[in-house]
Order: structure tokens, then sequence, then C-alpha cells
């Protein structure tokens, strides 16, 4: 596979017992679209995520997987900076994240707002934009052909006029990649992208990526369906409060890191069949 | 007794002319800067905001006074409430970023607090032997007697700019109040841009708090805004309508209040509010509550033809009368309940239309066409001719259903 060879998606690692990798890594991958290096985020005096590294590597799609409560949506709201971290840094293309929020793109959960409010769907694509414009700029031609191109882009253009409350589910994920498709950024970072919607969404949706990933953007997604990771993603990181593991798909999901991950949560019938590569379709 | 028609027409006096103006502008400013209050769900940290103000009126006049100046000076008086007014905000955001206290608690606590300790001044200001206090009082509830050509000014600028700055921070709140995380994910300080909301809800309460007094200002900043909602789907046309709705609001109730001498302006312009805001629920054309009532019943009338035609199909007795009287009034049964020629052919077709479905979701796997079927919605619609011929291939020729 073509990828920069990056220290810690190269090889994977298995956490030991208290926590501590195995192999210790120092260094921060200079290219790396995102690399996290001893985050930790707590609620209270509980920690969500404690002390992670992770590292997830170019033109390549990874999964953050693990049980419910696990971190994982809050491992991605850290790393954004949308939640505050108690310890760690993140850097984004080898840049402090601050400094590199261009070319991010971020798709929240579905559900964590209000698809009462009043605005359409291109008003809502164009929220992609408004880094770019500024206060005063204007939202010329240009922009609203770019927002249209978005639409299009994930199955939508026919909508583009629709007040967003009357959107199906999967309607709503896709306007939202259309949204963060608008800012052109190279990183793209979505929680929970394929919850509650249908077939057809989930397959316009990976369609969306697997393109994504062939101009050579990185894709980092919180997944919760273990039977399509070997479908649709080539790096997986393993999170149950702590790293677990991470690494190409064929090397981390592997039934003891699963083991590890859920604990007694999954049959071990079931974790053989998940994470064979024999039974990929 | 002056007539509605001279002070709306502003004929009935200079004071009730500067009145209504002062309050069609702070009607204006308050239904457009409070928008974002609603839409971002914080109404009520406005009302705690304007109970704030008032420890903020008694400092000022006791530091004015002290200070050997005129106790009543107007932007004296101005800027005392909106310093108490801006550390009750303060407040309030700390409260809820630092303790698992909710907002709701913290709105609680702040404006009791807060106007507390402002009654207390006012009575301590009461019993000062120097300075002119009397009046003070009016900040409660407001009032349009000792209206000045000033206040109108202080109005008409302080609000323009209330206004002008909203228009200019729209996407910056438009986004905070629909998707704060993303907002924050493309670097927006959603912090400051709460505290640039709640800081213009401020300026616009203290420059209304002579008018209508910190009690009913809340009401000003927030029924326009939800009034709006019912007329338009874009947050954008929210602001203007708002705003338009409460200088109307605030022209209309100033002008009724000047037709009889008791009348308090602040109350009256909040009933009038409240009218604009009765109707819209009422009438509103998508989301009004009448708009929903004929929606649900031409939907129960669908659902209840389709269940009709489907028994008809079946040759099953329908025996509901709400369904009997539809489909007798299109002339599809006889008064028996038999059906008529013309009921026999829909039926037909929507049972066909059945069948087409069920051979659909067999062979269809793309959800997103098969998970339209809901009962209703015409095959047509979903399906292309071609892929529908191909169905009825499946299906064989069609049978035609006989009458009883």
């Amino acid at each position: 596979m073509n990828r920069p060879a990056t220290p810690l998606s190269s090889q994977p690692t298995l956490a030991s017992r208290d926590g501590r990798p195995y192999a210790q890594v120092e260094t921060v991958p200079a290219h790396a679209p995102l690399a996290i290096r001893g985050v930790t985020v707590s609620y209270g005096e509980k920690p969500a995520v404690f002390s992670v590294d992770a590292t997830f590597p170019a033109q390549s799609m990874s999964a953050i997987i693990g049980p419910n409560g696990a971190g994982k949506s809050t491992l991605l709201k850290a790393a954004l900076g949308v939640i505050p971290r108690l310890s760690g840094e993140v850097y984004v293309y080898g840049q402090p994240v601050a400094k590199a929020r261009a070319r991010i793109a971020y798709v929240p959960q579905r559900a964590s707002v209000d698809w009462d409010f009043p605005t359409t769907v291109m008003d809502v694509v164009q929220m992609g934009l408004y880094r770019k414009v500024g206060l005063l700029g204007r939202l010329g031609g240009q922009m609203k052909a770019h927002a249209q191109d978005c639409l299009e882009r994930v199955g939508m253009a026919d909508c583009a006029k629709r007040q967003i409350g009357q959107l199906s589910g999967g309607q709503q994920q896709r306007v939202f990649l259309a949204r963060a498709l608008a800012q052109d950024a190279d990183l793209y970072l979505l929680d929970e992208p394929f919850a509650g919607v249908d077939a057809a969404t989930e397959r316009a949706i990976i369609d969306v990526l697997k393109l994504l990933k062939s101009e050579g953007k990185a894709i980092v997604a919180v997944h919760h369906d273990l039977s399509t990771v070997r479908d649709y993603f080539d790096h997986a990181f393993l999170i149950n409060v702590r790293r677990i593991a991470e690494g190409p798909v064929d090397d981390a999901f592997t039934p003891e890191v699963l083991q590890a991950t859920y604990g007694g949560r999954l049959a071990s019938t079931h974790l053989d069949e998940l994470s064979s590569p024999g039974t990929r379709r | 007794m002056t007539s509605f028609f001279d002070a709306v027409t502003l004929q009935a006096g200079y004071n009730a002319a500067l009145v209504a103006i002062g309050a069609g502008l702070l009607g204006f400013a308050a239904g457009a800067s409070g928008t974002f209050l609603f839409l971002r769900k914080r109404a009520l940290v406005s009302d705690a905001v304007a109970h704030a103000t008032l420890p903020g009126v008694g400092l000022a006049f006791i530091m004015m006074v002290a200070l050997g100046g005129d106790g009543r000076n107007l932007l004296g008086l101005l800027a005392g409430s909106a310093a108490t007014a801006w550390l009750g905000l303060l407040m309030i955001e700390w409260i809820t970023r630092r303790t698992r206290l909710a907002e709701d608690a913290a709105i609680g606590a702040v404006l009791g607090v807060f106007f507390g300790v402002g009654i207390v001044l006012l009575t301590v200001v009461q019993t000062m032997s120097a300075g002119r206090q009397a009046g003070l009082e009016s900040f409660l509830l407001g009032a349009t007697a000792g209206m000045l050509r000033e206040d109108v000014i202080v109005i008409a600028i302080g609000g323009a700019l209330a206004v002008f700055a909203t228009w200019l921070m729209r996407r910056p709140l438009t986004l905070v109040s629909f998707d704060s995380e993303y907002a924050a994910a493309l670097g927006y300080d959603v912090r400051r841009i709460d505290l640039i909301m709640m800081g213009l809800v401020m300026a616009v309460t203290v420059i209304g708090l002579k008018l209508v007094g910190l009690i009913l200002i809340v009401a000003l900043l927030i029924i326009p805004a939800v009034t709006a909602r019912f007329w338009t789907e874009r947050s954008t046309h929210v602001i203007w309508i708002a705003g338009a709705l409460g200088g109307t609001a605030g022209y209309i109730g100033a002008a009724m209040s000047a037709t009889a001498p008791a009348l308090p302006t602040g109350p009256i312009i909040v009933l009038a509010s409240a009218a604009l805001f009765v109707i819209s629920l009422f009438f509103a054309p998508r989301r009004g509550v009448l708009a929903a009532i004929l929606r649900h019943r031409r939907f129960q009338a669908r659902v209840h033809r389709r269940q009709g035609l489907l028994a008809l199909a079946a040759r099953h007795p329908i025996h509901e009368a709400f369904t009997l009287r539809l489909l007798q009034s299109e002339g599809l049964v006889r008064r028996d309940g038999v059906p008529t020629p013309a009921g026999l052919a829909q039926a037909v077709k929507v049972a066909r239309d059945e069948s087409r479905w069920k051979i659909a979701r067999e062979i269809h796997q793309d959800a997103g066409l098969t998970g339209r079927y809901d009962g209703l919605t015409p095959i047509e619609e979903v399906f292309t001719p071609d892929e529908i011929a191909e169905f009825d291939h499946r299906l064989g020729p069609p049978r035609a259903v006989e009458a009883k």
C-alpha cells in the first residue's frame, strides 16, 4: 500500500494490561494527517479517554472502534478542540491543531443538532464556507455553485431548497457530509456517519469517502458496526478509554484485540467470524 | 381622551409622538437582536440579565450623588445598569461552566440575588436626602411621562448599533445556534460568540429600561422572534421579520396606551406583541395550528380512502362511517356500501399497486426506493414506467374485482 511510513501505523501495537504500550513510541510523524499524543479527557474526575496515542495515516480510511462509552467520539472531539483536553497534544499534518483548522472537516453526529432549526439544505452546506468568506465576504455565485456541486456529490442536488426538518435521517447525514466537502479539507473526521442511515445512504457515503481517499485525503471515522470494518477501512484504531491497538486492519482487527477491547461482550465464535480476513465480502 | 387614529398618526401631542417613535425603534432593535437568543434556546438568560440591571441603577445613582453630580443623569444610570447586567451574565456563564449546576439553576440564582440587591439599593436611595430620587422605581415597569428627545436618540443610536451588530455577526451566530460543535471545530470561539450575543441583548435591555422597564423587556426580546419563526424557514429572515413585528408592536402599543391617561405603555406593548403571536400561532400558513389540523385531516382522508379501496378490492365490508362517507362523496360506493363501477376501477388500480410494491420490495435492493413504501405514495412517483412494466410482467395479467 502506498503511504508514508509512520512508526505507529506500520506496526500494530497492543497495549499491555496496565495500559502501557509494549512498544513505546516517542516521535511525532511529521506529515501524518492526524497524530494524537498523550491525550486525556475527563468528565468530572473520571477519565473518558486516558493518555491515548494515535496516528492516522494519509490516503487511507481509518476506523475508531470500541464499545459504548469507550471514548470514541470524545477522542475525536478532543482532537478537534471541541471539548477541552486535560493533557496531551494533537498535530495535524505536523502542525498544532489550532493552526491547521482550514485542513480539517468535521462531520458531527446527526443527533447533535436540532433539525427544526430555520434553515435550508443549501444554507447548511454553505456553513462549510463561512470560514473562507469571513464576516463580511459575499457568498458569490462561484461559492454557491461549489456548494451545489457538493450536494450533487452526495446525491442531494434536488433538495437544495428544502427545509432541513423535512429530511430523512439518511438525507440529514448526506447534508452534513456535503457541508464537510464544501470546506475542501485534507483530513475528514466523521462521528458515526453510518448510524441510523438507510443502506442507499451508507453506500453513497462510502463511495464519496473512497473517492476522497483516492484523491489523497485522510478519513477518520468513529465506527460502531464491526461487520463492515473490513469492507470499508484500511486502518483500525481500537480504544476502550486507553488505546488497545492500532494498525492496518488485517493486523490490528484480530480476535485477540477485539477480545481485549470488548472484554466478554462479544462471543468468541462471533469474534472469529468478524476478524478473519477470509470473510471479506 | 385622545383617539387611537390621532396617536397612530403622531397627532396626539409631542410626548405621545416621542413615545410611539421610541417604542417602535426599541421594538425593532429588541426583536432583531433577540432572534439568536431564541434560536440558541437561551431565552431566559435575558430575563436574568434584565433583572441584573437594577443594582447598577441604584449604585450609579448613589455614586453620582456622592460625587456631587445629578443622580438622574441618563447615561450614568445606563452605564451603571450595563455594568451589573454584564456581571450577572458572566456569573451565569461561570456557574454553568465551573459547577455541575445547569443553566436554569444559574439563571434563577443570579436573577433573584441581583434583583434583591437592586431593591435594597433603591430603598437606600429613597432614604437619601439629596439627588431628586423620585422616578427611579420606574425602571421596574417603565414610564413614558418623562420621555425626552434625548431618550429617543439613545434608543435610536443604541438600537441601530445592536441591529447592525446582529446582522454583521449573523453567520457565526447562526452557526453557533445550529451546531456549536461544528462551529468549534471550524475554530470559532463559541464562548466569545455567546458573550457577544448576550452583550447585544444586554445593550438593548439597557436602552429599553426607561421605556418598558426591566421586568417586561424579555417579552420584547423573545416574543417577536418566536412569532417570526411561524412565518419563515430561514434564520436570516427571522431577524428582519422579528424586527418588523417588534417595531409594529412597539409603535401600535405605545399609540394605544396614549389613548387613555392611565394605560401603562410597557404592558400594552407586550400585549400588542402577544396579539401578533396568537394570530401567528393559529393562522401561519405552514407551522400554524390551523394549518397543522387541516394537514392532518387531509392525511387522514387519504388513509381512509386508500383503506376503503383496499377493502373494496378484497371484497371486505366497510364498517367505518368516515370511510363510507368519503367514498360516497366521491361516487365510489353507493349508499348501501356497494361499489360503483368507478369505485371498482379504482379498487383494481389500488390492489394492483399493492402487488407491484410487493414485487418491488422483493427484487429491489435499494432501500432508498422501497423504503418509500408507506401504503399511500403512488408507485409511479418512485419507479420508472419501465420498472413498473417489469413488475407487471412478473405479476401476470390483471384480475377483475367482481361486485358482490
